[in-house]
């Protein structure tokens, strides 16, 4: 992966704009110490790191507007930052950047339970947003499985989604209106409280812009009332082309579970030794959540385990206890850890048109013995968002590059079957040089146009999501 | 002119001298009045993928969407979002198309629930104002690759580039359906019921308030789901309930969908999108009959013809279209909401930029 070198010119008049952000923020919100701003060298795909000339940590819209109009005058670029977890290398800084993080940002402004909305600062976490109107039967519905630590703000910049998506939608289908800050400071208010934004749709175009925009400070969502109840089902299978029909079936019966996910069986294998949820030993596992009353619970699921039937499951175990539902997701939310403790892995999340999750499957199996590196998958089979976790050794030279060679043929299959480089993650730094497998000339053109609209010098995280050679000039002019 | 193909509607695009006025359908035709020769889309027909078991269909744009409904009915699926049929109040002749529809990003009741017409969508092709042919999204429901320009398409109304092929999420659709009724004397009260109906968890997926002075509450689902749904929220809400079923309840959401009642009586039809809570505030602002659809947060209000309803609503939070009104009217007041410098000025850009020869619909959003 390759970055843009750092351009000498800015990092000469570092002091200059040091000195010109210091006056008009807090002092405790700008950090240029060395060792503090280390801590923002990368976001959670911390192969890539990079120290940022300065950090800002900014209170209020207005502070952002003020940062953001010096950097844009000095033509310093801003790569924004929510909580740092990207996978996808979101907030990489480079060396001659300054990171605008709204960590500080964290108020919840409006709860309206009458229109079923709350406003919220961008830096608040995702879970917070639902801890906030829990206890009145209403939750946020995007659920990224980082929910715990993830600001809102990268929610809204990457499109979250998360393993209820199938029902509720991603993060774009929950958002209502923004506050978005421009480049060059200019402040814009987008959508409302009101459940359709006015004129072009801007809100969805800002939502998954990748931070390239501009940087949202404030956003309205919808919230839910929460299901009466929830409860899963265990499926094993003997083939992955047995569970991917019963998928499909099930998904045709006109029954619309809330997830439906899949492990195969070397990541069967490894939620067992880490987690011991009591998995089966088979070659695909399914896990489909159904929601309602109890009795709404019961039908849906009767209606589930007959499909299930007929292709011949190893196991089905319908839960009858809170403890039982427990334990059939222990496994699967333990995957990461468990791949974790294994290797180091690299983590992929290209989407499928759920019709080619077998033969995806197969050719996965196949490339995995051709580079030698194992792969687990887990997967939201209801949307074809894939999980292929690549097993690696990063102490052992030149094993990452060939991980990242078999991830990128793995996307490369994604895109071939009628799929898409990534269904939630973002593509960041890390998939941005493969965007070309899915995209055409004119395509990226398209995008890039936008940014030319929203951000005309290209200065807020500019080296990401397009092929560097596609927005080189631009980024030059 | 009228492409058989999108590489015949690129041609086109490209060797055109002059304005072009995009047709669909022709049924939804609202906006500043365009002048510019006819762009017949009706020649890209017909669906290219339906994959059932993924719940996606991808359709040329000129398909009627007639044509596409009963296929997905064909496999017990349909359109999350119960587009509305504008023939009703323009009484136009033609038949509503796939890609006109998602250029008025057209949304009906069901909008509270399962979301707009944009939310379903997952992929376009369209032809930029220069003549270049782009893709964005695809055909899987979950993707983040690049910017979305399927939502900025979406509700877009030809301006931007002209669709030549879309792809939707679609869902099953329900066993049963059961409509529930209640008198509300005015619209405050008929939106506190509707928010409180909404704020249940029984998924009440349409919310409307007619001219009949009723408050209609749909839920969708199993039959024995429905029946569940239908008990309860009654307990939760308390009061009088008169039920509708099957074909009735049906009939009622399509008279909501279509504004039937307003299709009749002469006068402007204005859309307002507010917040729910600010409705019946509005309502009284605009002193004409409405009918509040979406909990409230959608009013639909009929006025005399060629007043400036805006200038009655004053300053709101939210947005008003007029959709139904003379050529006239609409030549003089502005069809869409006037929107603030900053909003106005990133809308000009990206028209500057899709279509740099201002030959697309020019005017018709502004």
């Amino acid at each position: 992966m390759e970055m843009p070198k750092a351009n000498p010119a800015i990092l000469a008049k570092r002091s200059r704009v040091i000195e010109r952000l210091a006056a008009v923020v807090a002092p405790e919100t700008l950090i240029t110490d060395e060792a503090e701003r280390r801590a923002y060298e990368c976001d959670a795909l911390t192969v890539y790191r990079c120290i940022p000339m300065a950090v800002v940590l900014p209170g209020s819209t207005q502070d952002v507007a003020a940062i953001l109009r010096i950097c844009h005058e000095e033509g310093v670029p801003v790569v924004p930052r929510g909580a740092g977890t990207s996978l996808a290398g979101g907030s990489l800084p480079t060396e001659d950047s300054i990171i605008l993080g709204v960590a500080r940002m964290r108020d919840v402004l409006e709860v309206n339970y009458a229109d079923r909305v709350i406003r919220v600062q961008t830096g608040i976490t995702n879970l917070s947003v639902t801890g906030e109107v829990e206890s009145d039967g209403f939750f946020y519905a995007p659920d990224p499985s980082s929910q715990l630590a993830c600001a809102i703000a990268g929610n809204i910049a990457m499109n979250s989604g998360g393993a209820h998506c199938l029902k509720y939608g991603v993060t774009t289908n929950n958002l209502l209106g923004v506050t978005l800050v421009q480049m060059d400071g200019t402040i814009v208010e987008i959508g409302g409280a009101h459940l359709d934004a006015a004129g072009y749709d801007l809100l969805g175009v800002i939502c998954g812009s990748e931070g390239q925009l501009g940087i949202v400070t404030e956003a309205t969502l919808r919230i839910l009332p929460k299901p009466e109840g929830a409860r899963p089902v265990l499926m094993g299978f003997d083939s992955n082309e047995v569970a991917g029909a019963c998928v499909s079936d099930i998904i045709k019966a006109g029954v619309l579970p809330v997830a439906i996910e899949f492990m195969d069986r070397p990541c069967i294998r490894a939620c067992e030794d880490f987690a011991r949820a009591g998995y089966p030993d088979c070659e695909a596992l399914l896990i489909v959540e159904v929601e309602g009353s109890e009795e709404e619970i019961a039908e849906q699921l009767a209606v589930i385990t007959k499909i299930a039937r007929k292709h011949n499951p190893v196991e089905l175990r319908e839960s009858q206890s809170e403890e039982e539902s427990k334990k059939i997701w222990l496994g699967r939310k333990s995957a990461f850890g468990a791949m974790g403790q294994i290797n180091d892995y690299m983590c992929l999340d290209g989407t499928i048109p759920v019709s080619s999750l077998p033969l995806v499957l197969r050719r996965i199996g196949e490339m995995s013995k051709e580079f030698g590196l194992d792969v687990a998958n887990v997967f939201h089979a209801g949307d074809g968002n894939m999980h292929p976790l690549i097993l690696f050794d990063a102490n052992k030279p030149g094993d990452l590059e060939l991980c990242e060679k078999f991830g990128a043929e793995i996307l490369k299959l994604c895109v071939e079957v009628g799929g898409c480089l990534t269904g939630e993650h973002g593509v960041g730094v890390e998939k941005r040089d493969l965007m070309s497998v899915q995209f055409s000339e004119a395509d990226l053109e398209a995008q890039m146009r936008v940014k030319d609209v929203f951000d005309p010098c290209w200065l807020l995280n500019p080296a990401k999501v397009f092929p560097l050679q596609a927005s080189a000039a631009r980024r030059a002019a | 002119m009228r492409p058989a193909n999108e590489a015949e509607l690129s041609e086109m695009i490209r060797a055109a001298q002059a304005p072009l006025r995009i047709v669909g359908g022709g049924t939804r035709d609202i906006g500043k009045p365009v002048a510019g020769e006819a762009l017949c889309l009706s020649g890209l027909s017909g669906i290219t993928l339906y994959d059932p078991g993924a719940l996606t269909v991808v359709v040329q744009a000129g398909t009627a969407l007639s044509v596409l409904e009963v296929a997905l009915a064909a496999e017990g699926q349909r359109l999350p979002f119960e587009p509305m049929d504008m023939r009703a109040l323009t009484s136009a002749d033609g038949a509503p198309t796939v890609g006109g529809m998602v250029a008025a990003n057209a949304s009906g009741p069901r909008r509270v629930q399962a979301g707009a017409c944009r939310d379903s969508l997952i992929g376009v092709r369209f032809v930029d104002g220069a003549g270049n042919t782009v893709k964005n999204g695809g055909r899987v429901m979950k993707n983040v690759t690049g910017y979305d320009l399927v939502k900025l398409m979406a509700g877009s109304w030809g301006t931007l580039g002209v669709l030549s092929e879309c792809a939707f999420k679609l869902l099953p659709v329900p066993e049963a359906e059961v409509t529930l009724l209640t008198e509300a004397g005015d619209a405050a009260s008929a939106v506190g019921v509707m928010s409180r109906a909404l704020g249940t968890p029984f998924e009440v997926n349409g919310a409307a308030w007619g001219r009949d002075g009723r408050v209609a509450l749909r839920i969708e689902g199993f039959a024995s789901q429905v029946s569940y749904r239908r008990a309860a929220l009654i307990r939760a809400l308390g009061g009088d309930w008169a039920v509708l079923e099957g074909a009735a309840s049906k009939a009622l959401w399509t008279r909501i969908r279509d504004v039937k009642d307003f299709a009749d009586a002469p006068g402007d039809v204005w859309r307002i999108s507010v917040r729910p809570s600010d409705a019946a505030e509005i309502v009284a602002r605009a002193a004409c009959p409405v009918i509040l659809d979406w909990g409230g947060g959608l009013i639909w209000a009929l006025s005399d013809e060629g007043t400036d309803l805006r200038a009655r609503l004053g300053a709101i939070k939210g947005h008003a279209t007029l959709i139904r009104a003379s050529q006239a009217t609409r030549a003089a007041l502005p069809v869409f909401q006037p929107e603030a410098a900053p909003v106005a000025a990133l809308a000009k850009g990206l028209r500057a930029r899709f279509d740099p020869r201002g030959i697309l619909n020019p005017g018709l959003m502004g």
